[in-house]
């Protein structure tokens, strides 16, 4: 209902102000010639001031001011660029010099672990020979103790023996055929006991 | 009479009669309208030119852009001969410009629309370009009438084009930006009047409309002022740089 409404007032209207537009008759007000001189005279001024005011005084300023600022920011760039170059000059500097006090650092390194080691073994020569010295002794010793132990062993047990038999029997043994008992028995197992 | 569509293009007297000899020269809404765009073009630019930092503020931004923006349409259509005339084509593109735009505004008057102003303008770019083409290359000017590489048969039909076409040039140019700027301006009144008596039911339907026709009325005063400014340097090429 309210569609059906809306639409004709539409086409009505339409009717309505087709008849409001019809009554005003004058046509197009541009055909109209009374103002014509009027406007081109106008025109002519307002144009020609616009026209000799923008050309002589504001344009040109625009284009200076335009062409100043391509200039500063060429001169910066270059600026920039001298600068860019300068540093990464300097870069290079510095990573030779760190590469160079790498290489030394290392060289001195490996120097004083070459000296470390040749001092260490000399140390350790010199301490070997030492040791074996000590060792040579030692084994000299041990031969002559074990040279000697037998006997003092055999004195021992002579010794002991006798007074063991004196506790027992109450009588002196003549020492000589305790002593050859004694030796004949350590023939007998001295291999056991001596490692011989 | 405000319901008529046409009403908003009439042009009427602003304070007494001026007469020079037979002529009137009276001060009217036309010319009130003129002097504010001239005024607005020459307000913007010059505060726009008025300090330079290398960081331009909004004024300056805007000067600038469209000092490069007709800087750049002229080189592109017409070369670097047409430097000398940058000026001239930028205070045109300017003057229809700002004419235009300021007709956008409800209540003001549209300079552009009456075709004695567009008339006259472009009468004076035809006269204009024709007087410096004579002057570049004499009589050989004329050789734009005689396109290259035509059969002799229709030599005497293409010349009668070429020359009719070259003549319709200024009527072309101001034809096609009045009735553009009237045909927009009458389309929208016609619509704010069936906003009007549709009320408040059906009024929202030319409402919309008339929306989305100032927008594009915005488009087409921008569009009319670029087309006047670069057709004049397409016209402006051919008496630079003769082709034929």
């Amino acid at each position: 209902m309210i569609k059906k409404i809306f639409f004709q007032s539409i086409f009505f209207n339409f009717l309505i102000l087709k008849e409001v537009f019809g009554a005003e008759s004058g046509g197009m007000p541009q055909l109209n010639p009374e103002f014509w001189i009027s406007q081109i005279f106008w025109l002519t001024l307002t144009f020609g001031i616009l026209y000799i005011t923008l050309s002589k005084l504001i344009l040109p300023k625009i284009s200076s001011n335009l062409e100043l600022r391509k200039s500063q920011i060429q001169e910066n760039i270059e600026a920039a660029d001298k600068q860019r170059k300068n540093s990464e000059s300097k870069l290079k500097e510095f990573e030779d010099i760190v590469i160079k006090t790498k290489i030394e650092a290392s060289n001195i390194f490996k120097d004083a672990r070459e000296s470390a080691l040749k001092n260490i073994n000399s140390k350790k020569e010199i301490l070997d020979k030492q040791i074996d010295e000590e060792i040579k002794k030692v084994e000299k010793e041990i031969e002559i103790l074990k040279k000697n132990a037998p006997e003092k062993i055999n004195k021992i047990a002579i010794e002991t023996s006798s007074e063991i038999i004196k506790t027992l029997i109450g009588a002196d043994v003549n020492n000589s055929n305790i002593s050859a008992i004694v030796d004949d028995l350590s023939k007998k197992n001295g291999d056991k006991y001596y490692g011989n | 009479m405000a319901a008529n569509p046409m009403t908003q293009f009439e042009v009427y007297r602003i304070g007494p009669e001026i007469k020079v000899g037979a002529f009137d020269i009276s001060f009217t809404n036309a010319s009130l309208f003129m002097v504010i765009s001239s005024i607005a073009i020459l307000i913007i630019f010059n505060l726009g030119s008025k300090k330079n930092s290398v960081l331009p503020n909004k004024i300056q931004l805007l000067a600038e852009l469209s000092y490069s923006f007709v800087s750049k349409m002229i080189s592109d259509t017409a070369g670097s001969k047409a430097k000398p005339y940058f000026s001239f084509i930028f205070s045109l593109f300017m003057f229809v410009l700002f004419c235009n735009m300021f007709g956008m505004i409800p209540y003001t008057f549209t300079v552009t629309s009456h075709i004695i102003v567009t008339f006259v303008l472009a009468a004076f770019i035809f006269i204009g370009v024709t007087i410096i083409g004579f002057i570049k290359h004499g009589f050989g000017y004329l050789k734009l009438f005689v396109p290259s590489g035509v059969p002799i048969v229709l030599l005497p039909l293409i010349v009668i084009i070429e020359v009719i076409s070259y003549l319709s040039r200024p009527v072309s140019l101001s034809v096609r930006l009045f009735a553009n700027m009237m045909a927009g301006h009458t389309m929208m009144k016609v619509f704010g009047g069936f906003v009007i008596s549709l009320g408040i039911i059906g009024g929202w339907l030319p409402l919309s409309f008339s929306v989305a026709l100032t927008g594009l009325e915005i488009l087409v005063a921008f569009l009319q002022a670029y087309v006047f400014a670069i057709l004049t340097c397409i016209y402006l090429n051919d008496a630079l740089n003769l082709h034929h």
